[in-house]
């Protein structure tokens, strides 16, 4: 062979996954049907808080179809462990029994009061309706301020109080330096776990300050709407003790332990598998009531049970994502250094805990520094319980919070001190980096380039004629003003190095595992730990494999989302797969190739170290002529008949990756806004969008995690946002009200990378699912606020709806007439407002 | 999102669907494309027991030429009429609106006539028929009679119809030229409701306004006439229509929801109006 080998890695070769996906043969857990299935369908509660005063379910089992209808008191003994938190970050934490079926309050419209099981879906919907259910309806709670004061009702009345658990990371004295004598700080407080602490002197930086900053954002709630709502079907295992389950998760490892852990069904006898999934967005990292109710139900039954939930089941009962008042504190001094910054946060728990939600927060905090270098850093974080459906993990899960919060504050302060907010981003920045540096929150970032990434992005954009065109059609009055907005992020992927892990209070087990085997054919095999669900593992992992093998990617299979295919591994978030489970693959080919080397010095009658290995052949080091193919190699070793002394059989290598530090991916993101000032309405010109996420596997899938991640992101800037009424009534209920964009609402994306490997794993790759989520949000909000800046606009929350828009406009006019109008009829929905809602 | 169980008819002729309709009684409801029944009854809004299918009554799905109005049947989808040569010649508000309605999924299976019996104010359908002064014809046991747009809208989601009645027609006045018109939609995404529409059918004479007939969408239980704007532009002068567009929202009701409030309704209806009125007449 003379043709040099070709690389896989680094080519947008087309997905493995798609051929199925596009021509409707992808195997959804709704498709699946098996002999003797019954549908589960759950009375839900339709209010946010009451006592159940009377429940009788035998109505509903008298009705056409109806197998089986049970209370939360039939049930009981069924989930001695409920439904699990897996993670704890004080030691006061309050974590309240979760039952899979209420026994005597419901705490959120959603909750769970009974279950039907019918023949069909149908049967068991119509039946629902003759349940005998009396409630009392108590007073909600559904505004995290009105939750810590004196007096409030309680979400769980045994607590006490509905604060979860306060998180503080402070070393220094922070107050001292903003000079605020009201507020006492948290001088001397514990830190908590290794990864986030305040360092330096905070007091003295903002008594140094020049500028403070202090303002107050809102991360509304998000539903993380995956076009495959929840679905799982779960069935005694045929000619086993124990249980299958079926379900559209991202994590079929972790629901093992915690189905086992709710139910007592010994981990072995639990088998887990996630089909195809159609989207998760980290709502579905995390096992649900239903699941594990769908596996008592067949224990119970002895039957299969199925369980689909539809849209508005969904948007009450599958987790919601965000939810946080933020308070943010930032020092500078007169060139727009910023020497300090201290971070408050209200974050809503909802009625319950999930499996990772006061965690959830805690992984962002120490993210709040963002990309910028300064001493001083001290955040609280304080978890609160309200009678709203729970929140959890959604793309981003505590990060996207940070960068607003950081960047949204550096905004300001360049209007304060009248700086360009490119600049005072450049001030701020490290100088380029290639080994772990330490930020101010004692994270080790691994490598970065910020400077790269911007001056990129500023090219792009073209932005001093933006800014030309800005001054024209200010200078004209044009009712459309132009909005230039920034944001340069960092985001922390690779989640992550168990130690680390533990030290955010979840346990640990950070790890992936691979196994690569060569099969008799030479076919390859590859087993991963990870559970894509939309992110093209199947394709990139067998890029890696192929290219480390000599096989091209079509000679790979990517086996993956079955605790019975693959007994160990750690699924898919928090964009860890690639810089973890991708890591692991990498390293088990080379160890099938390490391996390879010695037998096929064995065949070449060679010694080992003259071996070389390129281009899927083994040969002696300078006699080409002399070698060995990896297929033939891989034969002799499952035949096992002519091996060196004491060699095992086959080529079967598996690697547990447990990474020594996260990566951090890093970007510069410019958005160019048209703001109608006439209407409120926002129209996104040009997004570009300048990500470094290390060397590039298949730019393609990279492109494509970029585009949704951004809609996203520009979905919570501008369109979506949980409304709740005062009383905890879902408002938006249905994607008729949830506003999520579609591709009318959004710009042709301008991409474009820088490439900084990552020094913390072999191949330097860092991660990307989540980078738009985490840069988009400020860099819209950032040109809105810009365009109307001239009228005095310093700030609007999200979603920045025409609505909300024109109401600052209004507002600001109001205030320079020195007469400020407020809109009546907006009082309405101010529930909405006070909880992170739209208005 | 599940509706109760319901039976289904298939209708074979406008007279049949009446006689099913007769049989069946009040608890049956006439299905066109099924694009505002259907998402209702998933909701349990609504919970018809039987379902009577007007769907494959081609005879109801055509525009004609009437002389000085076109004749569209009750069962042309949104589609046909964004694609109708006579719509585009005659009246191409019809069409250009048809074209906002939804996605094309919605506009290929939502009929005309199912839009206007929905009877939503906040469907584009309505503003625009009652702006053109469009008639509809309606058949019912006792035979046809003919009703104007404007009288056909009674009441949030309450229409003229009767219980065993029918939409077969709608006619619509041919626009002279000279006559310009415009449909402006307000909404947060493409394919929602509007939170504000305003159809505007503006006729020229020398230079000047000869006449502006304006109608309202979401402004209220059903579409609104903007009354005072028409009678301040009539024989006006076009330097008029900024100052004119202030009373747009005159005697308009306007619900608080979501997407806006009360007062941010009559502000969009103020702003729509006059960008409304300019685009017609430069039309
Ligand atoms: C996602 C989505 C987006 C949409 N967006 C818009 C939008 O932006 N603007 C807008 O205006 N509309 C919108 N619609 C509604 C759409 O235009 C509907 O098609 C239309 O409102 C109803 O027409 P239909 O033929 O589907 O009627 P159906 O839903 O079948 O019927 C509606 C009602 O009218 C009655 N009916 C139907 N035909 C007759 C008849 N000939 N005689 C008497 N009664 C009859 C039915 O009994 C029923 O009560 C949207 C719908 C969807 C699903």
């Amino acid at each position: 062979m003379t043709q040099a080998p070709e690389r896989y890695m680094g080519n947008g070769i087309p997905r493995k996954e798609d051929p199925n996906l596009v021509t409707g043969k992808a195997n959804w857990t709704d498709n699946i049907k098996l002999p003797g299935m019954v549908h589960m369908t759950m009375l839900r509660s339709p209010f946010a808080r009451a006592k159940v005063t009377k429940l009788d379910v035998s109505a509903a089992l008298e009705r056409p179809g109806v197998v089986a209808a049970f209370t939360g008191a039939d049930l009981a003994e069924e989930w001695p462990g409920g439904v699990p938190c897996a993670a704890v970050v004080t030691e006061e934490q309050k974590t309240p029994f979760f039952p899979p079926i209420v026994t005597d309050e419901v705490r959120h419209v959603g909750d769970v009061v009974a279950v039907v099981v019918a023949s069909d879906r149908y049967a068991a919907q119509d039946a629902l309706e003759f349940i005998e259910v009396d409630y009392e309806p108590l007073p909600a709670v559904v505004n995290m301020e009105d939750a810590l004061k004196e007096g409030s009702p309680l979400v769980h009345e045994d607590f006490g109080t509905n604060e979860c658990f306060t998180y503080t990371a402070n070393v220094g004295n922070t107050d001292e330096l903003f000079d605020r004598t009201d507020d006492p700080g948290d001088a001397g407080a514990e830190i908590r776990g290794p990864e986030v602490q305040g360092q330096g002197d905070t007091d003295e930086a903002f008594r140094r300050a020049n500028v403070v900053i202090k303002e107050r954002y809102i991360q509304q709630r998000l539903l993380p709407t995956a076009i495959e709502p929840r679905a799982s079907v779960a069935y005694p295992d045929p000619g086993h003790d124990g249980y299958v389950i079926y379900t559209s998760t991202q994590v079929p490892h972790l629901a093992k332990i915690v189905i086992s852990l709710a139910t007592g069904i010994p981990e072995n006898q639990i088998r887990v598998v996630a089909p195809d999934v159609g989207g998760g967005f980290g709502s579905k990292l995390n096992i649900y009531r239903e699941e594990i109710l769908a596996v008592v139900l067949a224990k119970r039954l002895g039957t299969p049970v199925k369980f689909v939930e539809d849209r508005s089941e969904n948007y009450q009962a599958t987790i919601h994502g965000r939810g946080q008042i933020q308070d943010v504190e930032l020092a500078a001094d007169s060139d727009g250094k910023i020497l300090g910054m201290r971070v408050k946060l209200l974050d809503d728990m909802g009625a319950y805990l999930q499996l990772l939600t006061p965690v959830i927060a805690i992984s962002g905090a120490a993210m709040f520094p963002g990309v910028y270098t300064f001493d001083a850093f001290s955040i609280e974080i304080k978890g609160v319980f309200t009678n709203l459906t729970p929140t959890d993990a959604y793309r981003g899960a505590g990060r996207p919070e940070a960068c607003y919060a950081i960047e949204r504050a550096m905004d300001s302060l360049a209007r304060e001190l009248d700086m360009d907010p490119a600049e005072i981003r450049r001030r701020n920045f490290y100088e380029p980096f290639d080994e772990p540096t330490a930020n101010p929150a004692g994270l080790m970032y691994d490598s970065f380039n910020l400077q790269a990434a911007l001056d990129r992005a500023v090219e792009l954009a073209d932005y001093q004629s933006l800014r030309e065109e800005q001054r024209r059609r200010r200078e004209a009055n044009d009712p459309v003003q132009l909005g230039i907005g920034f944001s340069t992020y960092t985001e922390i992927c690779g989640l992550g190095p168990s130690h680390a892990l533990a030290g955010l209070g979840i346990g640990g087990g950070g790890w992936e595992v691979a196994s690569v085997r060569m099969l008799v054919t030479g076919k390859v095999e590859v087993a991963t730990g990870t559970s894509p669900h939309g992110q093209g593992h199947e394709t990139s992992w067998s890029q890696i494999a192929a290219d480390v093998l000599g096989v091209t990617p079509d000679d790979v299979e990517v086996l993956h989302g079955d605790t019975g295919t693959v007994p160990f591994g750690r699924d898919t978030y928090g964009s860890r797969s690639l810089a973890v489970g991708g890591i692991a693959v990498y390293h088990a080919a080379n160890k099938v190739i390490e391996k390879g080397k010695k037998i096929a010095a064995h065949m070449l009658e060679a010694a080992e170290e003259d071996i070389e290995f390129e281009g899927g052949k083994f040969s002696v080091a300078g006699s080409p002529d002399q070698n060995v193919g990896i297929g033939d190699v891989a034969g002799a070793a499952y035949l096992g008949n002519d091996l060196p002394e004491g060699m095992e059989p086959t080529l079967n290598e598996t690697m547990t990756f447990d990474p020594p530090n996260f990566t951090f991916p890093f970007g510069a993101h410019i958005c160019v806004t048209e703001v109608d000032t006439e209407t409120g309405a926002v129209k996104i010109r040009d997004y570009i969008a300048v990500d470094d996420c290390g060397p590039v596997i298949n730019p393609t899938i990279v492109d494509g995690q970029l585009h949704g991640g951004l809609a996203q992101g520009i979905a919570q800037a501008l369109y979506e946002g949980v409304i709740y009424d005062e009383e905890g009534n879902l408002l938006t209920a249905s994607m008729v009200n949830y506003m999520i964009p579609g591709a009318p609402e959004l710009p042709n994306y301008t991409l474009d990378r820088t490439v900084t490997p990552s020094p913390s794993n072999p191949l330097g790759v860092k991660g990307v699912g989540e980078a738009g989520t985490i840069g988009a949000p400020p860099a819209v909000i950032n040109s809105v606020v810009d365009a109307l800046s001239p009228m005095g606009i310093r700030h609007i929350d999200m979603p920045a709806s025409p609505m909300r828009v024109w109401k600052a406009i209004q507002n600001a006019q109001g205030l320079q007439s020195g007469d400020r109008q407020e809109d009546a009829s907006l009082g309405a929905s101010a529930a909405g407002i006070k909880q992170g809602g739209d208005a | 999102m599940i509706p109760m169980a319901f039976d289904y008819e298939v209708a074979e002729s406008v007279d049949h669907a009446i006689d099913l309709l007769g049989q069946h009684g009040e608890d049956s409801k006439l299905l066109a494309g099924g694009h505002s029944l259907i998402p209702i009854m998933r909701l349990r809004l609504a919970a018809p027991t039987v379902l009577i299918d007007l769907g494959r009554l081609e005879e109801l799905r055509y525009v004609r030429d009437g002389g000085d109005h076109l004749a569209i049947g009750a069962m042309t989808r949104h589609r046909d009429l964004l694609f109708n040569d006579l719509v585009k010649e005659h009246c191409g508000i019809v069409g250009w609106t048809a074209g906002l309605l939804g996605d094309p999924s919605v506009q290929h299976r939502g009929t005309l006539g199912g839009t206007l019996s929905h009877g939503d104010s906040s469907g584009d359908m309505p503003s625009v028929i009652t702006a053109l002064e469009g008639e509809l014809t309606i058949k019912g046991p006792q035979g046809e009679r003919t009703v104007e747009a404007a009288d056909f809208f009674q009441d949030y989601m309450m229409t003229d119809l009767g219980e065993q009645e029918v939409v077969t027609e709608i006619r619509v006045p041919k626009l002279a030229p000279g006559t310009g018109w415009s449909y402006k939609k307000f909404s947060r995404r493409s394919q929602d409701w509007a939170t504000v529409g305003v159809a505007a059918v503006v006729e020229r004479s020398n230079g000047s306004i000869g006449s502006a007939r304006i109608a309202l969408t979401s402004m209220g239980a059903t579409p609104i006439r903007a009354a005072a704007v028409e009678q301040a532009l009539s024989g006006a002068s076009p330097d008029a229509v900024a100052e004119a567009s202030q009373s747009a929202d005159e005697g308009t009701n306007p619900s608080s929801d979501d997407a806006a409030s009360a007062e941010f309704r009559r502000h969009l209806a103020r702003v729509f109006t006059q960008r409304a009125v300019e685009e017609a007449l430069g039309r």
